[in-house]
């Protein structure tokens, strides 16, 4: 490890785990490389679980030809396989990378370990908007994550606009700001809950605590989509990052146009709360804990940082909505509920770690 | 070299820097001291654009400093602030690559050249903190902090270094080693330096050139025995001094003469 520290560097206290190395590309990728054939294990053996008991040794067969055989699972269980579940865990891996990549942004943007999409009132800007989506325009399905992206960002915005002091915004401003607007969009979401018919509010209540079950094919493409993009263009921003992380001024004196950087984080970063937030509901707790738990173990660099707290954000819904879904089988819990009991005992810890 | 002409910053209405012109050329250091309030940081963060003066130019290397993109304005002058305020785990060595951020070819997933981590291994032994390079930074003392911060600003390779008084919260030894380091740099690299101080004694032991600021405007400026007067220092800060020649330098001696005292 010390190898790698110019200067022979012989420091008795090396930071925990592997954050001492400095941060390499070959080092990145491989790290990245087992995250993602970590990630896609995690896929194939949880498609595996279920209410229904599906023959593990065709369901691998299957899955290992991508479904162009059905390698002697009946046409029942290769729907449940391929319809039901494989889509439910793909948009709960797309929900998880983009809640964490999220998170992992703002917490460096905002020099604030603790800010997160919810606390900064994104989650329920999307919340709102999707609400309204699905309240008077029912009938267009694009115009859920669109109107999500537009409540994501026009909470970002303006958050951002009550944090402007008159020397700039200070990331305590900010924060403040995101509770302000975090409690006003939620009266506004028990506002037009009461719009909605009874049957419905149970189903929007569930939504809300998090629900991978409920998205369409084509929500499911685009929160994949949203996540992959998304969270490449957040990584390409990874070294301005790591300046911001150390404050806006430093980062303005070292050479990052601080403002530009910090728009395309806000958009980018509302693109992807908003696609998770239409397709899923409020999944809580994933932007803040996975990020935590990735700089404790590979270091505070955004370059490694972000990457892997998209691939272990992945992991660690697909996971939580696995015991979501087995747990009381054949009845469900929401997602959210699950990633918040891991995810607040976990927060506590950390909480008391530092 | 950089250039202020009659530079006037303003906050809303309020003149915190007015018709101010300084020049820093290679070689120089520049000590700029005056009462808390004087605009003195205003000054330094409109040198490197942070602040956009209301009238007047600023010239970096015969261009306005308008003229420049972020990137290469950072390639040219750097700045020390006081202490960093950490909030995550950043290694020292880590912390002072972030100093070659500017001469990074994209500024996203950009990685590292053999360049930037000879020139980073380099300032660290300047610095002497080659031994604690793999530590973290909010495990170092105040002193060594500050050796970081100032070894993130030398590994710019900027030829104008700009500091915001580096050497506040250090003890006698460290505040010396900071200023040695910076006029070292600029005897040596064709390097100017301007030194926001409270020290009035360093300012006249580091310093070619003292600019004397109250108000916003500038009381004089010059060489330190010019300037460092009990005359000119009582305008500035209101209180009877005593200048002498140091015993070993011969550079002014400056003693404030505290009304209980006499």
């Amino acid at each position: 490890m010390n190898a790698l520290i110019p200067g022979g560097a012989t420091s008795s206290r090396l930071p925990r785990g592997l954050a001492g190395a400095r941060v390499t590309f070959t080092r990145t990728v491989s790290i990245c490389a087992v995250l993602l054939l970590t990630l896609l294990a995690i896929v194939i053996v949880t498609s595996l679980f279920g209410s229904e008991k599906l023959p593990a040794r065709a369901a691998l067969c299957t899955l290992l030809t991508l479904g162009k055989t059905s390698c002697g699972l009946t046409a029942n269980h290769y729907a449940i396989l391929f319809d039901i579940r494989l889509p439910r865990i793909l948009l709960g891996a797309a929900v998880g990378g983009s809640l964490a990549v999220a998170g992992a942004s703002y917490q460096s943007l905002l020099r604030n370990p603790l800010a997160e999409p919810y606390l900064l009132g994104i989650s329920n800007g999307a919340a709102v908007g999707t609400m309204i989506a699905l309240v008077f325009l029912g009938a267009h399905e694009w115009s859920r994550p669109l109107l999500a992206f537009v409540g994501a960002l026009a909470a970002t915005l303006v958050v951002y606009r009550l944090a402007q002091g008159r020397t700039g915004a200070t990331p305590e401003r900010l924060i403040l700001a995101g509770v302000i607007v975090t409690t006003f969009l939620s009266s506004a979401i028990v506002f037009v809950t009461t719009l909605m018919d009874a049957t419905r509010i149970r189903s929007f209540t569930f939504w809300l605590l998090g629900d991978l079950s409920g998205a369409t094919s084509k929500l499911l493409w685009l929160a994949l989509f949203i996540a992959v993009a998304g969270s490449i263009v957040l990584a390409a921003y990874a070294r301005s990052l790591n300046l911001l992380m150390l404050g806006e001024r430093d980062a303005f004196d070292l050479g990052v146009e601080v403002s530009r950087v910090r728009l395309i984080v806000f958009i980018v970063a509302s693109l992807l709360v908003g696609s998770s937030v239409a397709s899923s509901g409020s999944v809580g707790y994933v932007g803040l804990v996975v990020p935590h738990l990735v700089r404790l173990s590979l270091g505070s660099d955004n370059r490694i940082t972000l990457p892997a707290a998209a691939i272990c954000g992945a992991m660690f819904v697909v996971v939580a909505d696995t015991i979501a879904r087995t747990a009381i089988a054949p009845r469900e819990l929401p997602v959210g509920a699950i990633t918040a009991l891991i995810g607040a005992p976990l927060f506590v810890y950390l909480l008391r770690r530092r | 070299m950089l250039e202020a002409r009659d530079i006037t910053v303003t906050y809303g209405s309020r003149r915190a820097v007015s018709g101010v012109s300084l020049t820093l050329r290679p070689g120089n250091v520049i000590a700029v001291i005056g009462p808390n309030g004087a605009g003195k940081s205003t000054l330094l963060r409109s040198l490197n654009g942070a602040l956009e003066p209301a009238t007047g130019e600023i010239i970096l290397d015969e261009r306005p400093l308008t003229t420049y993109s972020r990137r290469s304005v950072a390639r040219r002058i750097s700045v020390v602030a006081q202490e960093a305020d950490l909030r995550f785990p950043v290694t020292v060595f880590e912390f002072v690559l972030g100093g070659r951020y500017a001469w990074a070819s994209n500024s996203g997933w950009g990685w590292e050249t053999a360049r930037d981590v000879s020139v980073a291994s380099e300032v660290l032994r300047e610095t002497q903190l080659e031994s604690l390079s793999g530590r973290l930074m909010n495990e170092l003392s105040g002193g060594e902090r500050q050796r970081a911060v100032l070894a993130r600003a030398l590994a710019t390779e900027a030829g104008v270094l700009l500091l915001d008084e580096p050497t506040a919260n250090l003890d006698l030894a460290h505040q010396a080693t900071i200023l040695a380091l910076v006029r070292k740099r600029c005897d040596t690299r064709e390097t100017s330096a301007l030194v926001i101080t409270h020290d009035i004694n360093l300012a006249a032991e580091f310093s070619d050139r003292v600019l004397l600021m109250k108000e916003g405007s500038t009381v004089a400026v010059g060489p330190p025995g010019d300037v460092l007067t009990p005359a000119l220092l009582r305008e500035v800060f209101a209180v009877e001094v005593l200048v002498d020649a140091h015993p070993v330098s011969g550079v002014p001696r400056i003693t404030p003469v505290h009304q209980t005292l006499r």
